[in-house]
């Protein structure tokens, strides 16, 4: 009565005289459904519901691995209540974190979505070599983050060898220690350079799905450029925009790489984001699982409020899909 | 006349404006590639040096130097967690496209928001768990976790790429009595070649380039390309050529992957919903 995947056919189940629900077949049918989801579904259920679980779970506990490090995973940590919340509270470090993240955010963003829509603009137009500039210009988006930042510092900004202190010479500003002077503003230089091809790709999808009829004709009743981008070509690919601003942050707010091999969050706590002061209080040293855990729970926190925003946009573009 | 002749100048201009952009963006790869055929001396010169004898010697000497260890660990980190993806993503898209299991909608929510979950929040307990499994600098964690990371991905992708297929093809495989692995293997892989290739391809660069598990989880033995390239953070002095060197091999799969597979590349970074 079986076929080989195991589904009941109704007719079968007709012919065969047996008497079943349809309720019973029904369910029957929506696990035959579920199965090929089933291992997909439980690997990632297991692998990042029980470490998110943890965090929260260690979140109440005061843990240190320096003083308990043989203590296993649920047994030998004291239950600390709110206390390592409230430490974050007082400590000016979270503070300091959530703000360079929403600053660096932000600015890397912004930044890099005016310049892909701008680059975009450039590649839609009538220019010679369309191809070969798309695929230059993708080349730091697949450069390896950590290649991209060493490279940057050490041969780039190096007071001493770098190029650009080299160029920037004749202007009386040689020399200058870009990445110590300036932390916070070459980690998002950096992470500008890497994010403009990311933006520029969507945006220019978005550009290349416009009529050009459309904007002939508007031209031809007679409007201006800024005019025809304002009323035409922004309404046009804004929801692209949009996708690539949010995608683009739920990414950027993680920024780790560069951070590392730039600043190393530093001078001070300059460049200190929320996932690089987890690193340094948990496992890059400070070893406090109960405390690194609470700046986790409110890296959570963080993401969830932008990620709504981002899955909003994301189904409302499957539903334009949809329509067409 | 005059209007082609205009129509050309703007052309010109345009072309010219553009290729200077394309240029600044460009040139920090450019100039990666360059260091690497450098001396020491010359790529740590004041002025750099812009004319010199190009030489292989620094690539010679990271390849054969410390670096292969960790290029390959990349390469099975990597390549193992894209099968994986692979081969637990498609059966899992086609529940959700073909024969869609009840609340597609909620398990395509669920998958996508483990993928925001920021990294930060699980590192705690993944590093715990590592350490009482034996599973520190073990490459075996660095391909669980990839997997984790990019299945979301894999299984909105894949979907999207599914959701083209005619319905009539599965229909008509039905009525000859097709089953499940049939309509797979069949149907669903010659036709999604191309959602395969795209599907790997994000799949490889996020495992490749991902640094943030990596550097945490690993210290020696299975320890990634981006991990080896921290070894020149504090090289104060004579090691930007082989610095550059290293970096250009660490990129170069990506590069590659992603330059030839140009056109999947929108449609991976945005999960299907831009093609």
């Amino acid at each position: 009565m079986k076929t080989s995947n195991g589904t009941v056919l109704p007719s079968v189940v007709e012919r065969g005289g047996v008497r079943e629900s349809a309720a019973s077949a029904a369910r029957r049918d929506a696990w035959a459904r579920r199965l090929p989801l089933l291992p997909a579904f439980i690997y990632v259920f297991l692998v990042t519901q029980i470490p998110f679980v943890l965090t929260i779970y260690y979140s109440f506990f005061r843990w240190n691995l320096l003083k308990e490090g043989s203590s296993s995973l649920f047994s030998g940590h004291r239950f600390a209540g709110l206390d390592n919340f409230a430490t974050l509270l007082t400590n000016g470090s979270i503070r300091t974190a959530v703000a360079n993240t929403v600053i660096l955010t932000v600015s890397v963003i912004a930044i890099s979505v005016v310049l892909g829509m701008a680059v975009a603009m450039l590649l839609n137009s009538e220019v010679f070599g369309k191809g070969l500039m798309r695929t230059l210009m993708i080349a730091p988006f697949l450069i390896m983050p950590t290649a991209g930042a060493l490279i940057w510092k050490d041969t780039l900004f190096n007071p001493l060898f770098g190029l650009l202190p080299y160029l920037l010479s004749p202007f009386g500003l040689g020399r200058v220690d870009w990445v110590n002077r300036f932390p916070m503003a070459t980690v998002v230089a950096v992470e500008v350079w890497r994010w403009t091809p990311f933006m520029m790709l969507i945006i220019l999808a978005g550009l290349q799905s416009q009529n050009p009829e459309i904007l002939e004709a508007a031209q031809v009743d007679g409007a201006g450029a800024v005019q025809s981008f304002r009323r035409i070509t922004l309404p046009l690919v804004r929801p692209f925009i949009e996708l690539g601003a949010l995608l683009g942050s739920l990414f950027v707010v993680q920024t780790y790489d560069s951070i590392y091999m730039l600043t190393f969050g530093g001078p001070g706590e300059d460049t200190t984001n929320i996932p690089f002061l987890l690193y340094i209080v948990g496992p890059g040293g400070g070893y406090n699982i109960g405390q690194a855990s609470a700046i986790g729970v409110v890296a959570v926190i963080i993401t969830i409020i932008v990620a709504t925003f981002a899955l909003r946009t994301l189904f409302s573009i499957f539903r334009v899909e949809a329509r067409r | 006349m005059r209007v082609t002749l205009t129509a050309n100048r703007s052309k010109v201009l345009w072309s010219v404006v553009g290729w200077l952009v394309v240029f600044v963006f460009f040139f920090p790869v450019l100039w990666m590639w360059l260091e690497g055929l450098k001396t020491e001396p010359q790529a740590a010169s004041s002025p750099p040096t812009i004319f010199f004898a190009p030489t292989l010697a620094e690539f010679r000497e990271v390849l054969s130097g410390d670096f292969p260890p960790f290029f390959i660990n990349s390469a099975i980190a990597s390549i193992g967690s894209t099968l994986l993806v692979l081969v637990l993503g498609l059966p899992a898209a086609y529940a959700l496209a073909i024969r869609p299991v009840p609340r597609a909608r909620d398990a395509l929510f669920f998958f996508i928001s483990t993928r925001f979950l920021p990294f930060a929040a699980s590192l705690v307990p993944l590093y715990l768990l590592a350490r009482d499994l034996h599973l520190l600098d073990n490459i075996f964690a660095l391909v669980l976790i990839y997997t984790t990371i990019n299945l979301p991905l894999g299984v909105w992708l894949l979907r999207s790429f599914l959701l083209e297929i005619p319905n009539d093809l599965f229909e008509a495989a039905r009525v000859d009595g097709a089953g499940f692995r049939h309509e797979i293997w069949r149907i669903v892989v010659p036709l999604i070649a191309p959602g395969l290739a795209a599907t790997s391809l994000i799949c490889l660069i996020f495992s490749w380039n991902e640094f943030f598990y990596a550097v945490n989880l690993t210290s020696s033995v299975a320890a990634t390309a981006p991990v080896f390239l921290v070894s020149f953070i504090s090289g104060r002095g004579l090691f930007y050529a082989k610095l550059a060197a290293a970096a250009t091999v660490a990129s170069l799969p990506v590069l590659m992957a992603g330059w030839i597979a140009q056109k999947q590349l929108i449609r991976g970074l945005t999960m299907g919903a831009v093609k």
